[in-house]
């Protein structure tokens, strides 16, 4: 880990420049480390893929003084998990259930992915909902998580031409990435489905469903289900639906 | 008393100091883009530090006021009037129902302040009155203001034993001539601290980018401001995995034109950042207007937060040129220009030590 300055006001714990899910685990255990409230004076603690940018008040720390506590604490960590034998520690992981409708009207692009693969598009429904999503971080809109791990079968190129807007819940692909927009937005990624679960509510606290270094499980379902979802959001009786597992 | 819009202006929103703790879910901060004339305009006002206010962008505001009611301006210079009257700016002014207030272009500066005793009344969203107009969150409906919309005002608290500067009643806490209204022409130069992508650029890239004068591109708005000029060259492309991005970053895009984050900058990006402009400098970024000119300056991050504590610190690290010609513009001759800028320095200090 190597600390920058990022202004008067913030600083950058940086775990290299690289998107693997080792490198954000370091940043996510870290993160957590300095949320934990034992340093005061933190402002903002902002989790990338690879770096963590951390907000903080230059009246109660300077630079050198905080980048030496996160070194330490970094160290301390690093100390843990040797400790505990890296190799087999087993991390709880929190899955989000994601109900998805795939196809039709609710993933327009399902059919051309279809093509563009030689895939069935029930055999892309199966390898999409067949694993689980790291989200690395959340960014460029409330909300949007940013997903590691697609198999690079369902892989595709963004759309020539970007949409003027997409629906909130809408499932895309862009690249080797696959994520959920949402609010409605433009953008560029292959529409495959679609959830009627909201991912972002400004009047929730926190204001979105899932953060950085939880995982996303899509769960297919049909139209009709879509549908009752919908309605129970909108009646304010739907509850997030989550798991809870071990690293194998 | 309500506040009824005739014509917004080009870009005019509610803000407040800014929606904070949110930015690890991807919303961003908002909040005003001059926080040195935000403070002010409260401060006159006799306000809470954190009431929201109208900030407008180079086209002012034209309203009336149904009620009574105290406002103040404070920023860039639109040349206010009050039912035709001038409208002295950094100074409390009683509003009374039916009146009204124009403003026009942007003489000097870019954004204009309008507070109101007891703040601008909108819901408070996850903890700010912010507009963030891209998300649709916060301030008045999540937009920019409109012709007929109608914001109430007055509900916020206001500090105690503290009352608004409006002269009249309380003439020994009238501060005016006390308080440094700022002039500022059409140059910037702003302190940044290199990083945290400093070294994705060569120290002859890095020199030519300190050296350089850029221009403030017309695309500047509440997210960057843009700028034009030398490009910057990086060692081997500008394409980082994504990292968080904090106000004032200066990111260098593929073309090497400097892109300074704002108050409505994206919470994360993909181009390296070779340095910070120091929040303290940001207020002077929120004034500039297309064409004018923008230079940096390093500075080394303890220098910098020895500057952001101590005001006096930073006035003695202003370039003299930049106050040479800020009060240049206001009298003539070579002594009188000296002298201006003592006076400048003296009114400074007093007005931060407030």
């Amino acid at each position: 880990m190597t600390i920058y300055p990022a202004g008067d006001r913030a600083l950058s714990a940086d775990f290299g420049n690289q998107i693997d899910e080792k490198t954000n685990d370091q940043v996510m255990t870290l993160a957590a480390a300095l949320a934990d409230g034992k340093l005061p004076g933190i402002r903002e603690l902002i989790p990338s893929y690879r770096a963590l940018l951390v907000e903080y008040d230059p009246a109660v720390y300077t630079y050198e003084v905080l980048a030496d506590r996160i070194r330490k604490i970094n160290t301390e960590i690093n100390a843990a998990d040797s400790g505990a034998g890296a190799d087999n520690q087993r991390h709880p992981r929190r899955i989000h259930l994601i109900p998805c409708c795939y196809g039709g009207e609710y993933g327009e692009d399902l059919t051309g992915l279809a093509e563009l693969t030689g895939l069935s598009e029930q055999e892309i429904i199966r390898i999409h909902s067949g694993r689980d999503y790291k989200i690395y971080m959340l960014g460029f809109l409330p909300g949007f998580p940013y997903l590691g791990g697609m198999d690079s079968r369902i892989a595709a190129p963004r759309l020539d031409s970007p949409r003027v807007s997409i629906p909130a819940g809408s499932v895309g692909i862009g690249g080797s990435q696959t994520g959920i927009y949402p609010v409605a937005s433009p953008g560029g990624w292959r529409l495959i489905g679609r959830t009627p679960v909201p991912l972002y509510d400004p009047d929730r606290n926190p204001p979105v469903l899932c953060r950085a270094g939880e995982y996303i499980r899509f769960v297919p379902i049909q139209p009709e289900e879509y549908g009752t979802i919908r309605s129970d959001v909108s009646n304010g009786v739907w509850q997030p639906q989550t798991v809870t597992e071990n690293d194998a | 008393m309500e506040i009824v819009i005739d014509n917004p202006g080009a870009w005019t929103t509610v803000q407040d100091s800014g929606r904070f703790g949110c930015q690890q879910y991807g919303i961003r901060t908002s909040g005003v883009m001059d926080q040195d004339a935000y403070q002010a305009v409260n401060s006159i006002l006799g306000n809470d530090p954190g009431a929201s206010v109208l900030e407008m962008t180079l086209t002012g505001l034209r309203c009336h006021f149904e009620g009574n009611g105290i406002i103040a301006l404070t920023g860039a210079d639109m040349d206010a009037l009050l039912d035709g009257e001038p409208v002295e700016r950094y100074q409390a002014v009683p509003v009374r129902n039916g009146q009204e207030l124009r403003l026009s272009l942007a003489e000097d500066g870019c954004r204009a302040y309008l507070g109101v005793a007891g703040g601008i009344d909108v819901p408070l969203v996850l903890g700010s009155r912010s507009t963030d107009v891209k998300s649709r969150l916060g301030g008045f409906q999540g937009r920019t203001l409109q012709a007929g919309d109608r914001l109430a005002t007055g509900r916020q608290l206001l500090r105690e034993n503290s009352s608004p500067e409006t002269g009249r009643e309380h003439e020994e806490s009238r501060a005016p001539r006390h308080r440094h209204i700022p002039h500022y022409g059409h140059a910037a130069s702003v302190h940044v601290v290199e990083g945290p992508q400093a070294d994705w650029f060569g120290e002859e890239a890095r020199s030519r980018f300190f050296a350089s004068t850029y221009s403030v591109a017309p695309a500047s708005d509440r997210m960057g401001i843009r700028l034009t000029g030398t490009p910057v060259e990086s060692l081997h492309g500008v394409d980082i995995v994504s990292d968080g991005i904090a106000e004032g970053s200066v990111q260098i895009p593929k073309n090497g034109m400097p892109i300074i984050m704002m108050a409505d900058h994206q919470t994360t990006g993909g181009y390296a950042k070779i340095g910070t402009v120091c929040s303290f400098d940001l207020p002077k970024l929120a004034q500039v207007k297309p064409g004018d000119q923008v230079s940096f300056r390093r500075v080394s991050v303890e220098e910098a937060q020895r500057m952001l504590l101590d005001p006096a610190e930073r006035e003695r690290s202003a370039p003299l040129g930049f106050h040479l010609r800020v009060s240049g513009t206001l009298t003539a001759g070579r002594r009188h220009r000296s002298r201006g800028w003592q006076v400048d320095v003296r009114l400074r200090r007093g007005w931060r030590r407030k």
